[in-house]
């Protein structure tokens, strides 16, 4: 009975706490960088695109909502499409776990409601956003082995020449 | 005024204001809550949230009506009637001020409130029943059981006011405590009403009938729409008459100093709304068999002997 006089006055006291709720449209949550929210494709500092259309991604979705298309252009690949389907992702970030390229990545927003289903599905023109991202300085091509039209085999970074195996010299 | 219209006005305005009262009670109720849970609750709708209600009844309304196939239709269907309409013939009986009440005056005022309550029993019971679904039934069943026990103290820890007052008539009791509130001598009787108040309106501590955890929601698990809405109704209309009763039988009613007697009526009313919804946030429930040996093990023995002490005081004091 003592206990329970008790516990009504703990309960009672807490009416002079502090509230915890966030009043959300007015107050904004603080979501940390490595939240997990919308997707994005980012580009590399020379503002090209980093998706290579590995299909990693698209093979770790454990909901399948990414589906895109490779082509190639100048011996680089780029997706023809790449399209994410938000009604279907759960936001569980394999993408970017799978990504070899650092090319997709989650972002602390969550705020992409729609009236109807088919707006969320999001294309590669939805997706891709003009910045880095969490890896500034990266860039996959620089320090890729693969030769491209101004970067030849031994041009990347950390990359010694190719060494000619028939040749005779030390 | 005519005495007529004066009639009339008393009866719907309390009518009316009862209901309201009633429905906003679960906006009251959720934002206690909430403070009580450091958090705000609802605030969004109207001025604080205070239009909640509204929003909550628009989509109630607009629920689907369903009554189940399995069910015994009438008593189904009339279940949730009795509960509302004996709770508010109840509430007839308590005088909010001197001259607010519609029949405040009735010399069998308090039987009528025992009597009524008793009544609202069978809402509970017949809905339990008439469900055909097992935890419905089982909540039903525990609702009988418990009104039953506590019904019995119930009525000894009012006998303590009686005694006290020499009357039956809620307005003439507080009358009676012009000099001295019944709270103070009738302190046991205060406590074993309220205990049995809140296990008559089935309110938290005591909600066995209900218990989420392990009835599914008991007595009303089958009950939908507008129809679960008046056993809610119900149960808010609950609160507030037993508080009103606390207020009048052993808080002196409207007495008070300074302020117009309704406005005292109604602080004292509200202090116990409060006090009940501080009890849903702060204890846990306990077991039914607990529950039944604390009534007849603990409540009545105490009732019976609080009635012979105040019996016997009285007697003693009208032998001098």
């Amino acid at each position: 009975m003592l206990s329970a006089l008790r516990t009504l006055w703990f309960t009672f006291l807490h009416l002079f706490r502090r509230r915890e709720t966030i009043l959300y449209p007015e107050q904004k949550p603080y979501l940390a960088p490595r939240y997990r929210g919308r997707i994005v494709l980012t580009r590399d500092p020379d503002g090209e695109e980093r998706c290579v259309s590995c299909y990693l991604c698209s093979v770790a979705c454990p909901v399948d909502c990414i589906s895109l298309q490779k082509t190639e252009e100048n011996g680089r690949w780029y997706p023809a499409f790449f399209r994410i389907n938000f009604s279907r992702c759960i936001f569980c970030g394999y993408c970017e776990e799978a990504c070899p390229t650092y090319a997709i990545q989650l972002t602390p927003d969550f705020e992409m409601s729609e009236y109807e289903r088919p707006n969320l599905v999001y294309e590669k023109e939805d997706l891709l956003i003009s910045g880095t991202g969490k890896y500034p300085g990266y860039s996959f091509y620089r320090v890729a082995g693969l030769a491209i039209p101004g970067k030849d085999k031994g041009e990347a970074e950390r990359e010694e020449p190719p060494v000619d195996l028939k040749g005779l010299l030390p | 005024m005519s005495p007529l219209a004066a009639g009339l006005a008393n009866v719907f305005g309390i009518l009316v204001a009862l209901l309201l009262l009633a429905a906003e009670l679960t906006w009251v109720e959720r934002r206690l809550l909430g403070f009580w849970q450091d958090r705000y609750g609802p605030n969004r709708a109207g001025p604080f949230g205070m239009l909640q209600i509204v929003a909550d009844m628009i989509k109630i309304l607009f629920k689907q009506d369903w009554v189940p196939p399995f069910s015994d239709r009438s008593a189904f269907v009339i279940a949730p009637m009795i509960v509302m309409v004996t709770l508010f013939l109840a509430f007839t009986v308590v005088p909010i001020a001197p001259a607010i009440g519609v029949a405040s005056h009735l010399d069998v005022g308090l039987l009528f409130f025992l009597a009524m309550s008793a009544l609202a029993v069978y809402s509970v019971v017949l809905a339990g029943w008439a469900s055909n679904s097992k935890y419905s039934l089982l909540g039903g069943m525990r609702a009988a059981a418990q009104m039953l026990s506590y019904e019995v103290f119930m009525g000894l820890a009012l006998m303590g006011v009686v005694v006290l007052a020499g009357t039956f008539d809620l307005a003439a009791i507080v009358r009676a405590q012009r000099g001295l509130w019944f709270i103070g001598p009738q302190f046991v009787g205060f406590v074993i009403f309220v205990v049995a108040g809140i296990a008559e309106t089935h309110r938290l501590p005591f909600d066995l009938p209900e218990g989420e955890n392990e009835l599914g929601a008991g007595f009303h698990t089958e009950y939908s729409s507008m129809k679960f809405g008046m056993f809610f109704v119900g149960e808010y209309a609950g609160i507030v008459l037993v508080s009103a009763l606390i207020a009048t039988l052993y808080l002196g009613g409207w007495q008070g100093p300074l302020l117009p007697p309704i406005l005292w009526f109604l602080i004292k009313t509200f202090f116990f709304v409060g006090f009940f919804i501080l009890l849903r946030a702060a204890l846990p429930r306990p077991r039914y068999d607990q529950l039944m040996a604390y009534g007849w093990k603990v409540m009545l023995p105490l009732a019976l002997i609080n009635l012979a002490v105040t019996g016997a005081v009285v007697v003693a004091r009208a032998a001098h």
